[in-house]
């Protein structure tokens, strides 16, 4: 029974996650781009995305730094890295150009993947291949 | 700079936010683990044995939130202006630079902010930097297409 309402929990995160996206106006690559497009006719929207969401998640995150176990009894797996080396710097960098050239970072795009628009599988094929070659270089940090 | 009034959609905008936070809450509250996608999805590329299901429930969950949209006829448009071309290219970038830098925008941008992780601000910082130089390149400087 526990073992369901996590399993539940887990997939509702993931609907709300992908309708907030949605409502953001996230999903639409077009209006990704205007956001980034800082020298042409911006449209600020994606900045109260994050903001929304940011605010939310601080609360979240402070009660999970006082507690070792989740409400599931799981362990709370915060990563306590601080170092700022070139790999966090490069990889973030290259994954901006790849979110400014197609306005598509990974959340959206896989969300995107239901609406069954073929180019955002061929996007999504690519991240996985991009993915995997960092990995098989085992290039992270941790 | 120039606002865009016209398409500008703070309401709807800040209501997405919330649920996204929402999200990112019941994930570390909840289950104890930090709601970032090409982490997520990387745990499915490299799998472990155990650390499976969890990914793929919530991805599902994620993926469904559009089919939803569509069945209600609320789906907005998913307009998608670059060519395969640089789909591909972009697609082989995200991939490789969220992994290499541990996060994409949900992960770094959302949780790391709100814990106000010094890695997770630098590597915002450095990927919204990019992506605004992107855009400046491809759409003004008349060398993109």
């Amino acid at each position: 029974m526990n073992h369901l309402v996590r399993r539940i929990s887990e997939y509702l995160a993931g609907l709300i996650f992908g309708v907030g996206l949605i409502f953001g106006g996230m999903t639409n690559p077009s209006k990704v781009i205007g956001f980034l497009d800082f020298f042409g006719v911006w449209d600020p929207s994606l900045a109260f995305v994050m903001g929304g969401a940011v605010i939310i998640s601080f609360l979240a995150f402070r009660g999970a730094k006082q507690r070792e176990f989740s409400l599931f009894g799981r362990v709370i797996m915060l990563d306590d890295l601080k170092s700022i080396d070139l790999r966090l710097v490069l990889g973030s960098a290259l994954f901006g150009i790849g979110w400014g050239l197609s306005g598509f970072c990974p959340g959206p795009a896989i969300a995107s993947l239901g609406t069954g628009e073929w180019k955002v599988f061929l996007f999504v094929i690519a991240l996985i291949i991009g993915s995997w070659v960092a990995g098989r270089l085992q290039l992270r940090t941790h | 700079m120039t606002i865009d009034w016209a398409h500008f959609t703070p309401l709807w905008s800040s209501l997405g936010g919330l649920l996204v936070g929402l999200a990112a809450s019941i994930f570390i509250l909840f289950h104890g683990r930090i709601m970032g996608v090409s982490g997520i999805l990387g745990g499915l590329i490299r799998p472990l044995k155990g650390d499976i299901a969890w990914r793929i429930i919530f991805l599902s969950g994620l993926i469904s939130a559009p089919i939803g949209a569509q069945v209600l006829g609320l789906m907005p448009a998913v307009e998608i202006n670059a060519s395969p071309i640089q789909l591909i290219i972009a697609g082989l970038l995200v991939g490789f630079g969220t992994n290499l830098g541990s996060g994409c925008t949900s992960g770094h941008g959302v949780c790391g902010i709100a814990r106000l992780s010094p890695r997770s601000i630098t590597a915002t910082l450095t990927f919204m930097a990019t992506g605004v130089m992107t855009v400046w390149v491809v759409h003004h400087s008349g060398f993109g297409g």
